[in-house]
């Protein structure tokens, strides 16, 4: 790991390379606000960057307790920024049990910024502190840097006639105002968006652009106590373009209505709530203009089962869920397989099985998504890589939908669909169109005839005249698609649904190498949200004289027609990933290739070390 | 079909498709199917507008047997398909045929939420009181005491009541009917038709091989007149082979009991007049059972805004909203580019 010189206590303002701050509190603080509206100041400076909201499960646990903390952290530098950062630089702790969660993810030596005005007996108890961890040795490894921020707040908003706890309500724009001042960001865009946020409400408007004022000036006129430094992260070198902040959510919705217009389809989103695949929903809603209608149904399967209804009647449908309502849309999904018809499943993985940590990240649905169905029921599975490649994903997702009349799974995960990152935002000219074809033509038509090339059946849309026709779960008749038990249809019918999904390899573009050569001694295969910290790790081991490469998945089933000769270009290959070892077995399975895992079921992403740590462990057993 | 078929005149053998029906033989499901062609020839439907979809049962098979669209879907899950279906194009005519086990057990929960939103379909549940194509258990509509395979010393459960299911889930178009009533049944199902949104009709079917009879004490011709009061709004709930008997509504018990007429109907100001638009009466109505005469047609109808419709009407109002003229597609380049942006320049 690169040390940045943020730990090394130097009173100046320093340039950084890069830096990691972690806003934490209690749920109802608003700590999520303060961090997106830190990353925009960030973005707006020029910083390439990456952020990870991290918040429970419950809306409102008890205040001050741990089970109640809300975390946003954000990783920003003067160069590419592929993750959230490994350990953090700046801990800002609202209460002790923001504290107690988050001190181990401090770098030694790492400021940590503390509200002393909640460090109450009350709330040390609440958060299960034995001791004032200020005065017992806790944060001698630190920099503690303590302030009554509450008491500074209220003191800012007093000239705004707030009650006290609406008063107190307005400490995260006075802790933000200090890490603006810290970094040397610019607060004028926030205090553009608080104005607007409140525009009914002028005295919570002023309120919080005082706190947040008084938070700079607090740091600007030098009550800051000793030993803090100011910094300064210099613009990263980034491409030139048109970018904004998009959050995976974000992206996926745009790309699923992206590819519907490249299909010339309407969208028929449809789906049931659940953490954390709910926002596109409420994504979506949003976007009705575009020719979307969104429904919430009733349940998983319902949802499931609408989205099929629609595409059979001519829309694109769309479900999304996370592992346990994926569960639940199975056996329709295996309609939908049978009915070959197109279909987009969308899954935001979480942590499991069973309800497992709703609110943490995982990439453990890859079997299920491969294999998790009732018979031999092939469908194509995409995995998008970070927040900003949903919206290609997606949109690689729609045109393998309806090319191949089949479902189609989006792999995201809990920290993909939260997590925020500067896009480079694409023309949407560069884009080809790939229009869906009705079937119209009365003669000669089947229901189950098929396109030589694809093995697509024709889509042909109830009120199309003369095309009436049955279809359903029971096996169908190859061509009539009428109802058939016979032995021989069966097997023939069973192959083709195989050859259909493998034929998309066809479709898909070879895989290439991240980084790296297309040979070497060691190859770091993932797929997913690992993207960031193994391309980080992998760059840092080539910089060390080490002969890796990166290879990253978006098809991950089909896989890429190339990937077992490139696989097979490496002395060894390992497979970081955030299960119990899936897309590993799937490799050695397809290609044989002695491939090993590096698994992580923390419920949080890979730290760019411990990528790092398993690669060097590999090549000095290697050379060993 | 290898042609478009427009017949000056479509009749029923027109709605038949060209598979070989299945169903055992003296199967309740004949005389369904064949109401079903009869209705849709009296309306002249479509069959390229025509949609039936079904779960998984005996008369989930019922769309093969159509000569229209068909989906034949997965147990429980119809009015799921049927309403995804409707959103993609609220301009189909949909059916959904389901039986007591598809629609009121494994797939109660949708039959609730598609009669609640009021999609514009149509619901028809076959009731036989028992799952024919598993080989004869109980079913959530079989009374108390059922025996089957496993059931042997009888079941332990009280039944619901289909109707009054319906009505509680707050479906706008209730109605009651039974395979052999053939004048009855298709006059019945051309309500359900005309009936914009969810129209729930529950057939009384019989399952000749494993439930044989099971409501012949009020579906016999022989008993049917003065076990059956056929419900027509406007007209007094009048039954009995002779039409001598009456039903009164009875403020004291918060019931409906029956009324002797006199000969020359002295007695009837005292019966009800039916009003489908009631929902108390339909409740009442839904509820009887012998030895009260069993309600037949429309218990209840009293449309409202339909699912399906309104979804439409907010993309439509958020379209005016926007400026967007009709069919008029708003770029996607404005799309990924809202929010705040920045741009990073050559230097």
């Amino acid at each position: 790991m690169d040390s940045s010189p943020l730990v090394q206590g130097d009173p100046s303002r320093r340039e950084l390379e890069h830096a990691v701050v972690r806003f934490a509190g209690d749920s109802g603080d608003g700590m999520q606000l303060t961090g997106s509206q830190f990353t925009l100041a960030t973005a707006l400076a020029g910083n390439d960057l990456s952020t990870f909201p991290d918040f429970p499960a419950e809306i409102r646990a008890p205040a001050g307790t741990t089970a109640g903390v809300s975390a946003f952290q954000i990783h920003f530098g003067a160069r590419e920024i592929h993750t959230a950062g490994d350990e953090l630089d700046v801990l800002v702790a609202m209460n002790p049990a923001a504290l107690k969660v988050n001190l181990e993810e401090v770098k030694r030596g790492g400021l940590i910024v503390l509200d002393t005005g909640a460090f109450t007996a009350k709330n040390l108890e609440k958060a299960g502190y034995d001791s004032d961890p200020r005065h017992d040795g806790t944060l001698d490894a630190y920099r503690p840097v303590e302030i009554d921020m509450s008491r500074h707040t209220l003191e800012a908003v007093r000239p705004h006639g707030l009650s006290k706890k609406e008063g107190l309500r307005c400490k995260n724009m006075w802790a933000l105002g200090l890490i603006c001042w810290m970094f040397g960001r610019d607060r004028t865009a926030t205090e553009h968006w608080l104005q607007s946020k409140f525009a009914g409400k002028p005295q919570l408007a002023g309120a919080n652009v005082a706190a947040l004022r008084a938070g700079e000036a607090f740091g600007e006129t030098a009550e800051i106590p000793t030993g803090t430094a100011t910094y300064s992260v210099p613009r990263a070198r980034i491409a030139p373009g048109l970018y904004r902040n998009v959050t995976g959510t974000e992206a996926c919705a745009y790309g699923l209505v992206a590819g519907a217009r490249l299909a010339g389809l309407p969208v028929s989103f449809c789906s049931y709530p659940i953490t954390p695949a709910s926002q596109l929903l409420h994504e979506l809603a949003r976007l009705k203009h575009y020719n979307v209608t969104t429904f919430q149904a009733e349940d998983e399967i319902a949802a499931c089962c609408a989205a099929i209804g629609a595409s059979y009647a001519g829309s694109l449908g769309v479900t999304a869920s996370s592992g346990p309502g994926i569960a639940l849309k199975t056996e329709a999904i295996g309609l939908a397989i049978a009915t070959e018809l197109p279909l987009v499943v969308v899954n935001a993985q979480r942590a499991g099985p069973s309800t497992g940590m709703p609110t943490k990240t995982e990439q453990s649905d890859l079997y299920q998504a491969v294999y998790g169905r009732n018979a031999d029921a092939p469908l194509i599975v995409l995995a998008a890589r970070s927040p900003a490649d949903g919206f290609d994903t997606a949109i690689e997702a729609v045109r393998l939908a309806t090319r191949y009349m089949v479902p189609v799974m989006l792999l995201t995960d809990g920290y993909i669909a939260n997590a925020s990152e500067p896009w480079r935002i694409p023309d949407f000219d560069d884009y080809a169109p790939f229009p869906a074809r009705f079937h119209s033509e009365p003669a000669d038509f089947a229901p189950y005839n098929r396109d030589p090339e694809t093995l697509a059946r024709p889509w042909a849309v109830p009120g199309t005249p003369g095309l009436a026709h049955r279809i359903g779960g029971l096996e169908r008749q190859s061509g009539s698609g009428n109802v058939s038990y016979d032995a021989r249809n069966h097997q023939d019918m069973t192959d083709i649904r195989a050859r259909k999904v493998l034929k998309a390899a066809e479709a898909i573009p070879a895989q290439t190498v991240e980084v790296g050569e297309t040979t070497g001694r060691l190859a770091v295969v993932g797929w997913g949200s690992t993207y960031g910290p193994i391309t980080r790790a992998t760059a840092n081991l080539r910089r060390a004289g080490h002969a890796v490469s990166h290879i990253h998945l978006r098809h991950i089933w089909p896989l890429p027609a190339n990937l077992g000769e490139l696989l097979r270009g490496f002395d060894e290959i390992i497979v970081p990933e955030m299960n119990d070892g899936q897309l590993v077995t799937l490799l050695r399975d397809q290609f044989l290739v002695p491939a090993t895992g590096v698994d992580k079921v923390t419920g949080k992403p890979f730290k760019i070390a411990e990528i790092e740590k398993a690669m060097r462990a590999h090549l000095e057993a290697e050379t060993s | 079909m290898t042609a478009v078929q427009t017949p000056e005149t479509w009749q029923p053998k027109d709605y038949a498709s060209d598979q070989e029906v299945r169903w055992c033989p003296g199967c309740g499901d004949y005389a369904i199917l064949k109401a079903v062609q009869r209705t849709l020839a009296d309306i002249q439907a479509d069959p390229a507008n025509t949609v039936f979809v079904s779960g998984i049962g005996c008369a989930a098979r019922f769309p093969y047997y159509m000569a229209t669209y068909g989906f034949h879907g997965i147990h429980g899950r119809a009015p799921a398909l049927a309403t995804g279906v409707k959103l993609a194009n609220p301009d189909l005519d949909v059916w959904v045929i389901s039986g007591d086990g598809d629609a009121l057990s494994i797939g109660g929960n949708h039959l609730l939420h598609v009669l609640r939103r009021n999609v514009d379909l149509q619901m028809l549940l076959f009731n036989n009181e028992i799952y024919g194509l598993t080989k004869g258990q109980y079913s959530p509509t079989s009374h108390a005491g059922t025996t089957s395979p496993s059931t042997p010393t009888g079941s332990l459960e009280a039944p619901v009541n289909a109707c009054a299911y319906a009505l509680g889930c707050g479906a706008r178009f209730v109605a009651r009917s039974v395979d052999t009533l053939q004048k009855d049944l298709p006059r019945v199902l051309e309500r359900a038709q005309a009936h914009r949104g969810a129209s729930f009709v529950e057939i009384l079917q019989n399952c000749i091989v494993y439930n044989n009879g099971v409501f012949g004490h009020f579906t016999d011709k022989t008993v049917q007149a003065e076990a059956q009061v056929h419900v027509v709004h406007g007209e007094p709930l009048i039954f009995g082979t002779n039409r001598d008997k009456g039903l009164r509504f009875n403020p004291a018990r918060i019931a409906i009991e029956v009324i002797e007429l006199g000969p020359d109907g002295e007695g009837t100001d005292e019966v009800i007049v039916h009003d489908e638009t009631n929902l108390r009466l339909a409740q009442m109505l839904a509820a009887l059972e012998p030895p009260m005469p069993v309600a037949m047609g429309v218990l209840y109808c009293n449309p409202a805004d339909r699912y399906d419709r309104l979804v439409h009407d907010q993309v439509r109002a958020m379209r005016a909203d926007k400026g967007l003229a009709d069919g008029e597609q708003p770029a996607i380049d404005a799309l990924i580019k809202s929010g705040h942006t920045w741009t990073i320049g050559d230097a």
